[in-house]
């Protein structure tokens, strides 16, 4: 037995045997692998491109819905008779629609879909330009003043200058001067 | 300075605008390129006789709806009185869609039978020339043979009355 499941011609030969003693729903699970695998990989290469209509985010190589399988044994039908890609999703766009395509043709009505995030970075560019330019011809923030200094220096934890008044004053006009700052630093931001 | 407070205002109702009409669309109706062309030609045997084959082309000539339509379909079961009624006034074809013979004869004994004639589509390859990616969907097809609307899905009493009944009498004209 192992030397059979070793050998890939054996593998396939017991998958085809084993599809046609069990038939029904496991042949179809088992058809893809057991056929051509060259031909399965083109198969699933134009099927990665084509959306499963039923599970609308699915592409029919993934979907596990009828019409997934459906259109799989189409795509390969078709590759059989020689048909080219590009005529098989004709095949499919004109049944069932552009929508069917995961990658959508240019043409003008989906100009903007193609163009349309290009577009916004771009404006999100400039508009980005435009406000850094507009942020150079700002003023520079005010200097601080002496009591600001003072309060700045509180706040920090740092040794207050030599001012004995200055802890005070800083404590009890905490509220405007936080205010003030407030509002300075911020508005130096901008 | 006003701008800065409108324009983020003015994007959201946008937004809303997008939204609001997203929401009342159905995604799962993809719009068929086939209509206003001429409907896929076919040759499917009759439920009844399967030796008696039926084309598109023997349909030339008159207004006709293809229904499609499987006994294991619990949307079918629902729009089946409405296609009754729709019968009375159009000849309605049923194409059996992957169905087994069978179910589908025992399916249309319980539940009415008011279809012109059944075809039977046992592969789904006439579904799948039509376009079909769900049961129920129904075809109107003019007197020369073009689709001119799709119902995709089962067929509601507002379909009925606003769309498929307005658009056959205007055909019929």
């Amino acid at each position: 037995m192992p030397s059979v499941i070793r050998s890939r011609m054996h593998r396939a030969l017991f998958a085809v045997v084993l599809a046609l003693t069990l038939g029904g729903a496991f042949a179809q699970e088992a058809r893809p692998l057991a056929d051509d695998p060259a031909l399965e990989a083109r198969v699933l290469g134009i099927a990665e491109h084509l959306r499963c209509l039923v599970c609308q985010n699915e592409t029919i190589a993934a979907s596990r819905a009828d019409l997934a399988n459906d259109l799989r044994d189409q795509i390969r039908a078709q590759l059989k008779e020689g048909r080219s890609e590009e005529q098989i999703k004709q095949y499919m766009v004109d049944r069932y629609g552009d929508f069917v395509l995961y990658t959508p043709p240019v043409r003008p009505t989906t100009w903007l879909l193609w163009a349309g995030p290009f577009v916004l970075l771009l404006a999100m560019l400039a508009w980005l330009a435009w406000l850094l330019r507009s942020r150079r011809h700002e003023a520079p923030a005010a200097p601080l003043g002496e009591a600001e200094r003072a309060r700045a220096r509180a706040l920090l934890g740092e040794a207050p200058e030599a001012d004995p008044a200055s802890p005070k004053p800083a404590k009890a006009g905490a509220p405007t001067a936080d205010k003030t700052t407030a509002g300075q630093v911020s508005g130096g931001a901008r | 300075m006003k701008l800065r407070y409108v324009l983020p205002l003015v994007v959201f109702l946008v937004l809303v605008g997008f939204l609001a009409v997203g929401l009342q669309r159905d995604p799962r109706e993809v719009p068929s390129p086939l209509v206003n062309k001429r409907a896929p030609e076919f040759s499917l045997p009759l439920l009844e006789d399967p030796a008696v084959q039926r084309t598109v082309a023997q349909m030339r000539g008159k207004v006709w709806v293809a229904n499609f339509f499987a006994s294991w379909c619990v949307p079918c079961l629902a729009e089946h009185p409405l296609v009754s009624e729709l019968a009375r006034s159009v000849t309605v074809v049923g194409i059996n869609y992957k169905d087994k013979h069978e179910d589908a004869t025992r399916w249309l004994a319980r539940n009415g039978n008011s279809y012109a004639m059944v075809l039977v589509d046992r592969e789904g390859k006439a579904g799948l020339d039509y376009g079909v990616y769900g049961v129920p969907e129904s075809y109107v097809i003019d007197k020369e043979g073009v689709i001119r609307y799709k119902q995709i899905g089962p067929i509601t009493p507002q379909a009925l009355q606003e769309v498929l009944l307005p658009l056959l009498k205007k055909l019929d004209a």
